[in-house]
């Protein structure tokens, strides 16, 4: 029995040993892999849209190269207005929401009113912007749900007003619902920033020499949190340029953004619609491109100024109203989001509801059902595919980093930048780009296209929610588990992945968010045959049925949610009897 | 010789590939059988859904078909894919089987022979078909030929808030100065929306001494000359709108919650039995009527369509026949579902079938077939093209 057992044993090494050096063999490949799958869409895409752009369509019988889509883009008569709307709609989103942010950790952080809307924000980061933008809608819009809780009381009116509030020809209503839903994003990123930039003990020096709360923040701790946090910046102002599903609930449409009309352009029945379509997107991403050097440009010129006021030795006089306005500031973007999410809740409730009633004359149940059956597919479709990518990057952000944890390589800065390269590019630069390549190559539309296309979102951002925490862990753990005899898959199976389960889940539940909440991708990659709650809800936003799509909203913000309620609770009932370990 | 043929014959393009004989249903059924029908139709409107995924029961417990309606928020995303299909290669099982298609779309894809067909006349259901009655077998003038087949019949009526205007307006005169007197209080959906479009084409038959010209294809002699009268109105109308035109509603339902909400007395609709549909719906409110113009309103059918390049052709068949089924057709007359006109002939029913017809209540906001009065007919699609394009030019790109 004993020689036996010994034998088997020898035997079951011998066949190992294959099997660990070709995982040798693959682990220091996963990078490389997942670089491809992060830049390989976005590359295959750019090339699919610079073609047709030239005039170049073969598959259309088209030949180029010529300029003609050039010049039809150029005597397009919404042409000034709708590029105009891109700029100033994403620059003004950015430096609205990034300023809010900054005068909001600068006057508050440290104290209890910080932790409690640190606590409301952070939630709203996973609800999908085309939620959120919904109920932004049914709050603000003439005769929106804050009209109806004044009306007739405090304002007389019986109808609504005939104000252009949704959908302004200037984008200001845009602006706010991307403003509202950016502002968390830029939140968690700072925070995140100022564990690096030794804040605490900037400020404790700052106020002994004097310097207002705001201010000797701004003055000492802003420079080096800005760093950090630039490159996330640059990924709010390029996302706001090209938006397309809060531009087509929020935005204006005479004529919409450039994001918007590539799309419709892209939906045209003609071809040369199509050639049209890839210059436009050709000239988003001049557009960014150049939005983001200007942005530069601000950051030089702004760095000189505060050079300037911080050699000028003011201590903040003024801090005090500044430190109120970042308070309401932060608080009405929180409310927004969170009573848009309640007044979805009522109206898909609701029975009917005329202005100006505070609350519908009914409460009943009949849109759920109707809806019901519609939903749970598309909730079906949405929990596959966002499940399947963010497992995937999941696997690939853990080999990539444990890949660097063996073999030393530690990311530089430039590859920093090519994780961040998917979040620069506008969306409508490259998918159509990917879709007509995608229908060249006769690829089958449907779901496994659209998950290769969610993955490169989904990536970098598990892999940012990831990255930090995976290097933090104290690697005497590994030491302590290798002289008990683990090797190095036992130290990352049985040692550093359960220790981090915490992180582990939240980076899921931020990898499920981000594929919920992706419009483009799945409608254009998809060829309208994947129908997820995003891409429903966008689809019922033209035919106004607030009910239905109040459900849709809800659903849609659920399954966002959920996992991040469940990245809490899982590591708080594991480690319940482990204190050290439920914090992560 | 023989061999020539041959070449020949395996050189004919994929589109004229023989599938199964449409004259022949027992084959079709045969085939359909276990097929899935992606249908590619208008998905905005939760009425319509929920119609499309009755039909889509009805054909898997007859037929044994599954029916998935693709939801679209517009047709022409699925006229694009089988044209991209078409430039690809992809000339089987492309990804689209049946098409709820509109005039301009359906000429455009007749034309390019992207449609699969004739099979419409074939279908057993046709036989109760209003073929004198209904515009059938035209669709904007273009001759159907069987190339798609009728399912819903529409006309354009005028949604309106008793509440807020005591009498019908008979034309598109008095519909003006209304709007000049209250301005803001009317609106309608932003061209190339269908409906959108349809109004201006509205305005244009109204405005038109002899509408007849616009049965012709436009040319650039005559369209300037011609669409004078519908600008100079808009000219006129667009300040007096809601928003001053500086934004449109989608779609006309979209213009549903406006009227709830008040925010305008007056909209249109394409179908005469939506108002009644949207107040059981509680989408407005039980004050709103509609009525037509004194000359008569723009009226057209509704069809269905099918790629040439469908894999599953005789499923989307089963599926139009299920439509033009009595059942479907009373079904979708009922305004507590979908208020839409039917296309059938009460005079080919036998007394069963006419029963679930004559057993519906209108609604409260529905015309009668007789207070519908004069239907009048779709101009030749190239006027709703130039018209569309010219709007987003003048109003579309608004300053």
């Amino acid at each position: 029995m004993v020689r036996h057992a010994r034998f088997d044993f020898h035997r079951l090494l011998a066949s190992a040993l294959p099997l660990l050096r070709m995982k040798n063999r693959v682990l220091p490949v996963v990078p490389a892999l997942t670089l491809l799958a992060m830049l390989g869409p976005v590359m295959a895409g750019l090339y699919g849209t610079i073609l047709p752009a030239f005039g170049h369509l073969p598959a259309a019988g088209l030949v180029g190269p010529n300029l003609h889509a050039f010049r039809a883009l150029a005597a397009w008569p919404g042409l000034p207005r709708s590029v105009t709307l891109s700029l100033t709609t994403g620059l003004a989103m950015t430096a609205i929401a990034l300023t809010l942010v900054m005068l909001l950790v600068a006057g508050w952080s440290g104290t209890k009113a910080f932790r409690a809307l640190e606590r409301l924000l952070s939630p709203l980061l996973s609800v999908p912007h085309a939620a959120a933008a919904f109920g932004l809608a049914f709050l603000i819009a003439p005769s929106g749900w804050v009209a109806r809780l004044l009306s007739p009381g405090a304002t007389g009116w019986t109808n609504p007003p005939d104000w252009l509030i949704v959908q302004d020809p200037w984008g200001l209503t845009m602006t706010l619902g991307l403003v509202v839903k950016e502002m968390p994003f830029l939140l968690l990123m700072t925070l995140a920033a100022l564990g690096q930039t030794d804040a605490v003990r900037a400020r404790s020096i700052s106020a002994a020499l004097g310097y207002g709360r705001t201010t000797g923040w701004l003055k000492t701790v802003f420079p080096r949190v800005y760093a950090q946090i630039r490159l996330p910046v640059y990924v709010v102002l390029a996302y706001g340029m090209s938006v397309v599903d809060v531009a087509l609930i929020l935005g204006p449409n005479t004529p919409p953004p450039l994001s918007v009309q590539i799309v419709k352009w892209m939906g045209e029945p003609d071809f040369t619609a199509r050639l049209l379509a890839a210059s436009a997107a050709l000239l988003q991403l001049a557009l960014v491109v150049s939005a983001l050097g200007l942005w530069c440009i601000g950051e030089l010129v702004f760095s000189r100024l505060g050079l300037v006021w911080i050699n000028s030795g003011h201590r903040g006089a003024r801090d005090a109203p500044i430190r109120a306005f970042a308070l309401t500031g932060g608080i009405l973007s929180a409310l927004s989001v969170l009573l848009g999410l309640i007044v979805l809740a009522v109206w898909s409730f609701a029975g009917y509801w005329g202005f100006p009633d505070a609350l519908p004359d009914t409460f009943n149940v009949k849109t759920w059902l109707r809806q019901g059956d519609g939903v749970l597919s598309a909730l079906a479709e949405t929990a596959l595919i966002a499940s399947v990518v963010t497992l995937i990057a999941l696997i690939l952000t853990v080999g990539c980093l444990e890949a660097e944890y063996r073999h030393r390589r530690t990311l530089s800065q430039r590859g920093l930048w090519l994780l961040y390269l998917p979040l620069l590019m506008p969306q409508t630069a490259f998918l159509p780009g990917l879709q007509s390549l995608l229908l060249n190559v006769g690829a089958d539309v449907g779901r496994m296209p659209v998950m290769l296309a969610h993955l490169v979102f989904v990536l970098p951002y598990v892999f940012l929610s990831l990255a930090d925490p995976f290097r933090a862990w104290d690697t005497r753990n590994a030491a302590v588990a290798a002289a008990l005899g683990a090797g190095p898959d036992g130290v990352l199976w049985r040692v550093r992945l359960p220790m981090l389960l915490r992180p582990v889940l939240t980076a899921l539940a931020v990898g499920l968010s981000v594929s919920v909440g992706q419009y483009l991708p799945t409608l254009l990659i998809g060829g309208g045959r994947v129908a997820t709650l995003t891409t429903e809800a966008v689809a019922l936003s033209s035919g106004g049925d607030r009910r239905a799509i109040a459900v849709y909203g809800l659903m849609q913000t659920g399954a966002a949610l959920v996992p991040f309620g469940l990245a809490l609770l899982i590591p708080a009932l594991v480690w319940r009897n482990r204190k050290g370990l439920s914090h992560g | 010789m023989k061999s020539l043929a041959l070449i020949a014959a395996l050189a004919l393009p994929l589109a004229a590939q023989a599938q199964t004989n449409p004259a022949d249903w027992d084959a079709v059924a045969a085939a359909a059988k276990g097929q899935t029908v992606y249908w590619n139709a208008w998905g905005g409107s939760t009425t319509t859904n929920d119609f499309i995924a009755w039909i889509g029961n009805k054909v898997q417990d007859e037929y044994g078909v599954t029916l998935e309606h693709v939801k679209l928020t517009d047709t022409a995303d699925a006229v694009t894919r089988v044209l991209a299909e078409k430039q690809a290669g992809t000339d089987t099982d492309g990804a689209i089987d049946m098409i709820w298609i509109n005039g301009a779309n359906f000429a455009a894809m007749k034309d390019a022979g992207l449609l699969y067909g004739p099979f419409a006349e074939q279908l057993p259901n046709w036989q109760y078909v209003d073929v004198t009655g209904k515009t059938v077998q035209t669709d904007f003038t273009v001759p159907v030929e069987g190339y798609e087949s009728p399912w819903a019949m529409a006309q354009v009526v005028f949604i309106y808030d008793t509440a807020d205007i005591a009498e019908p307006l008979s034309s598109m005169q008095a519909i003006l100065d209304w709007s000049t007197a209250h301005p803001g209080r009317f609106t309608y959906p932003q061209p190339p929306d269908f409906l959108g479009t349809t109004f201006l084409k509205q305005v244009l038959v109204d405005t038109l001494d002899d509408p007849s010209v616009l049965q012709q294809p436009a040319t650039d002699e005559n369209y300037a000359t011609v669409t004078t009268p519908l600008w100079d109105y808009l000219d006129k109308l667009t300040p007096t709108l809601w928003r001053e035109g500086r934004a449109y509603p989608a779609t006309g339902t979209a213009m549903f919650p406006l009227i709830a909400d008040g925010e305008i007395d007056l909209s249109t609709s394409f179908s005469p039995g939506a108002a009644t549909a949207a107040i059981a719906n509680n989408e407005l409110p039980d004050t709103v009527r509609t009525f037509v113009l004194d000359k008569g309103t723009i009226g057209n059918a509704s069809f269905v369509a099918i790629p040439y390049n469908s894999g599953s052709a005789e499923g989307a068949m089963v599926v139009a026949n299920a439509l033009l089924s009595p059942e479907a057709q009373a079904r979708a007359q009922d305004p507590e579902i979908l208020g839409y006109g039917t296309v059938l002939d009460m005079n080919k029913l036998d007394d069963t079938q006419r029963g679930l017809f004559d057993a519906l209540d209108l609604g409260i906001a529905t015309l009668s077939p007789a207070d519908l009065g004069t239907v009048q007919a779709e101009p030749h699609p190239s006027w709703m093209t130039r018209i569309a394009d010219d709007w987003a030019t003048r109003y579309g790109v608004a300053q």
